[in-house]
């Protein structure tokens, strides 16, 4: 405390070195790291992504790669380089230790990892060495860098520093940059989903590097300024994530990545449907899957599968009416009595509807019951959807492209999540939006102002149910087959209630994008991390408590809950009170 | 002023053993400001509350311009009365304008189909109710926080929005359940003046208040609730002499004869009390002996007043 009176605090790190050396130190430290990137860091090609060959960075090298050149140009930035001042607007120190951490963190996973995986240091050739010195000088020498908030210690660096009101682009400009934004993100996210599933080191690396990177560029201000200027133009970012999504099996020379792609479109479009349940009325349903197998099943009854029981086959168009329509029927029967009860009751109740219909469907097999579903065995050999004279079965080529079968699914599972996406936001920012969100807030009231409470909660319950059950029809199609087995309550894999909600409540509730990344992180987690397999849910446990620690609005926050958590005053006044129509919008989601 | 726009007709509510309410007869005309006054743990909350259909009356009816109000609460709301909590009930990460939205929405149409399809009929009805809440936040002066989260309003100002979300419904009575409850004196003013106002956009209002001062300066009429039931009701200089009013906040005088060495003790104990006293408690006490009276019974319930929030609707 007392030295803070001889020296200006601005002008001391944590560590005691001057300025002048600190960022040198960074500087040649994170091209270090970029160099060692080309250098050979083990011997033996049997450490997944082979990092054995000099001057081809390969997996964890180009992470060590883009992590080193970050740490450069945030430092860059800092250092008040001209033309570099866009990256970090508040000149703050936290953002250059951040990407120096996510280099650090990458350099040094990978050769713990390699000594651990092949047995002993002997193990990393001198390009690992060199990785994790040249890794480690930009965090010393970020962390000697003028502290952002004297006498709190490290502490300092975890609160976000003050950003300066960003000035205004031009229209043009603006797009541009979310152009730009959006197409780091689709090579960001191809990126991740084309490493190797048997890769789990790498892809650790890749969550290693995202994490902190991404957690630097929120303190640099770049993501909020980013979100700013896709809500201002919002239809625009919402056709650009739409063409990124087209493009995605693109880039894909492996039909594998498609049915990833595929399966977590499936996931979100569930979970988005559950956001109107969970994220707007505030109904908190534990046994929500369930739609979605009614409608999978519904789908699988009217296939025309030779298992099913009536031997009809309706084209898809009839098929997803028909799914929908089930888990409209069959959530208006779980609604109608259930939706009188509050909070803990209802939870609880849902959640045994939920089992209710997995165990009905797993007993009528003929024995217990009717056969209609033949119980555990499910229905098999369902054929895949004929669409305007396409089977989406077969692979289609459009001049140098092929498009395997899951490309052709993730093509319909993209318009039909666009479809929830349009209902979603339509629904949330309009006269029965609102009085969803009225009766979350303060259900007596709401009633009081005129909402007929149970029957606008039956209609979210409904709403829900139905967008659920249209995935669900597509799903029985991808996975050829539906069982009983993935509807239950919780499980190692999505989907299942418990992943669900927590798609919604990690990725953000009441958003649109938020539930959506939240499903890509838990689906393509376990997907990825296949050694964690036992260790999974004890795994995701933990990130949830840590995430509802540090950050309980969930990682895409909606205007509405940032300030719910976090008490701002009187700081979310707009910056510019015009009663324009976007200033309508904005509050739905997004 | 003759019509009557409230009814309520012998209405009693018990839970369980307990009689809240027992047997009230109320009317309340069109243009008429009415005052619902009684200590606390009256049933005045839970008349209110049976007045809006939170609670289904065990006796007796209530009518809205001569209909029978169904006992469900949004209906009462679409028959056209609206209401105020004791406990603000703001919705509270809501914006100020979507508050009187949520207000708006008995007297518009649109439901889901109509908002997933964003026809021509969608954006008028949309952009009808936004201009109707903004007048109605004008009226309130709360325009320029429009798109202010409810829950970082000041306290007064969540009043005055709670007041603007219920007139959005078009009420044909207003019921204010204690709209000055915590507020300093000119902020009290300010609602007498709403209310006023809100009389001549041709609203009724039935007012619950235990600021005398507001009651008797605002109502046209006063009805006093002693132990769930009507003692007497009238204008506010009836009300203000009537001795069981001032018996139902002060108590009763002891019935016994005091014998003449307590009344000694009492006199002598006063006169020390009177000396003592500061210089502004007397002059509020000067003036007729009627007003004297209900100024006294005034500070009493006030004092009474500020402990009095846990009498709440318990919904």
């Amino acid at each position: 405390m007392t030295d803070t009176t001889l020296q200006t605090p601005a002008e001391r790190g944590l560590l005691p070195l001057p300025a002048a050396v600190a960022r040198p130190l960074i500087a040649v430290g994170a091209v270090g790291t970029i160099a060692s990137a080309f250098m050979s860091w083990t011997w033996t090609p049997d450490f997944p992504g082979n990092l054995t060959i000099y001057g081809y960075p390969a997996g964890l090298q180009i992470l060590a790669l883009v992590a080193g050149a970050l740490t450069l140009l945030h430092l860059l930035a800092q250092w008040r380089v001209k033309g570099l001042g866009w990256l970090n607007p508040s000149g703050a120190t936290s953002p250059v230790l951040l990407t120096a951490l996510s280099a650090f963190a990458v350099c040094w996973f990978t050769g713990i990892a390699i000594a651990v995986d092949l047995g002993g240091l002997v193990n990393l050739d001198p390009g690992a060495y060199v990785a994790m010195v040249a890794s480690l000088l930009p965090v010393l020498g970020a962390l000697a860098l003028p502290h952002p908030a004297p006498g709190t210690g490290l502490k300092g660096y975890l609160g976000k520093p003050e950003q300066p009101r960003p000035g205004t682009l031009s229209p043009l400009a603006e797009r541009a940059a979310v152009t730009v934004g959006t197409a780091l993100g689709l090579i960001v996210f191809t990126y991740g989903i084309g490493i190797n599933d048997d890769d789990s080191e790498t892809f650790i690396g890749f969550l290693l590097v995202c994490v902190f990177a991404a957690w630097g560029l929120v303190h640099s201000g770049l993501l909020d300024r980013y979100t700013t200027m896709s809500t201002r133009h919002k239809g625009f970012a919402a056709c650009l994530a739409f063409a990124a999504a087209v493009i995605f099996p693109f880039t894909q020379s492996n039909d594998h990545n498609a049915n990833i792609g595929v399966n977590i479109l499936i996931f979100a479009t569930v979970a988005l449907g559950l956001n109107i349940v969970v994220g707007l009325t505030g109904l908190l349903d534990l046994g929500y899957v369930a739609f979605l197998g009614v409608g999978a099943y519904a789908a699988a009854l009217v296939s025309g599968s030779e298992y099913s029981p009536f031997q009809v086959h309706f084209p898809f168009w009839a098929a997803a009416l028909t799914g929908m329509a089930a888990s409209l029927v069959f959530g208006v029967l779980i609604g109608g009595p259930t939706l009188r009860l509050r909070g803990d009751y209802l939870a609880i109740v849902t959640l045994g509807f939920g089992e209710i219909f997995r165990i009905t469907v797993n007993n009528l097999d003929g024995d217990s019951g009717p056969n209609i579903t033949r119980g555990p065995n499910g229905i098999t050999q369902i054929p895949d959807i004929q669409l305007f004279g396409f089977n989406l079965g077969d692979s289609h080529t459009f001049g140098s492209f092929t498009l395997g079968r899951f490309a052709n699914y993730l093509f319909l599972m993209l318009i039909i999540t666009a479809i929830v996406v349009l209902v979603f936001t339509r629904a949330a920012d309009s006269r029965i939006g609102r009085s969803w969100i009225a009766i979350r807030e303060d259900e007596t009231a709401a009633t009081a102002m005129g909402i007929n409470g149970f029957r606008v909660k039956l209609v979210a319950f409904a709403l829900g149910a139905s967008l659920a059950g249209l995935a669900g029809t597509v799903m029985a199609h991808v996975n050829y087959s539906v069982n009983p087995q993935p509807y239950q309550f919780a499980g190692a894999a999505p989907p299942n209630s418990a992943f669900l909600l927590a798609a919604v409540v990690l990725g953000g509730m009441g958003t649109v994008s938020g539930p959506l990344l939240g499903a890509s992180l838990l689906y393509l987690i376990p997907e990825k991390l296949q050694f964690m397999q036992n260790y999974e849910l004890l795994a995701f446990g933990v990130a949830l408590i840590l995430l509802m620690r540090f950050r309980p609005e969930g990682i895409i926050a909606n205007r509405r809950r940032k300030l719910e958590f976090h008490e701002t005053g009187q700081l979310d006044v707009p910056a510019q009170t015009t009663l324009s129509e976007d200033a309508a919008v904005t509050k739905a989601g997004a | 002023m003759t019509t009557p726009v409230l009814e309520a007709r012998d209405v009693t509510m018990r839970f369980g053993g307990l009689t809240a309410v027992r047997s009230v007869d109320f009317t309340v005309n069109s243009g008429e400001i009415v005052g619902l006054i009684g200590p606390n743990g009256a049933g005045k909350t839970t008349f209110f509350n049976c007045l809006t259909g939170l609670y289904v009356p065990t006796e007796g009816t209530v009518a809205y311009q001569g209909k029978v109000l169904p006992p469900k609460p949004h209906m009462v709301t679409q028959a056209g009365i609206a209401r105020t909590f004791q406990n603000i009930r703001l919705f509270a990460n809501m914006t100020v304008l979507e508050n009187v939205l949520v207000g708006r929405h008995t007297r518009t149409k649109e439901g889901l189909w109509s908002a997933l399809l964003r026809g021509p009929g969608f954006r008028k009805a949309e952009r009808e109710s936004e201009e109707r809440a903004l007048q109605l936040l004008e009226f309130v002066g709360l325009a320029e926080k429009r798109e202010h989260l409810a829950r970082n309003l000041p306290y007064g100002e969540q009043r005055k929005l709670e007041i603007a979300r219920a007139l959005a419904s078009e009420p044909g009575l207003l019921l204010l359940d204690e709209p000055t409850a915590g507020m300093n004196p000119q902020e009290t003013r300010t609602t007498e003046e709403l209310v006023f106002a809100i009389r001549d956009m041709g609203i009724a209002v039935l007012v619950i208040e235990h600021d005398m001062r507001f009651i008797f300066n605002l109502c046209d009429r006063v009805a006093v609730l002693v132990q769930g039931e009507k003692l007497i009701e009238g204008t506010s200089e009836v009300v203000q002499a009537d001795e069981r009013v001032i018996a139902a906040y002060l108590g009763e005088p002891f019935e016994g004869e005091p014998d003449t060495a307590e009344a000694a003790e009492v006199d002598t104990a006063e006169a020390a009390a009177a000396t003592a006293e500061p210089a502004g408690a007397t002059t509020a006490r000067a003036g007729t002996a009627g007003s004297e009276t209900t100024e006294a019974g005034t500070a009493e319930v006030e004092a009474a007043g500020s402990a009095d929030s846990t009498e709440g609707e318990t919904q």
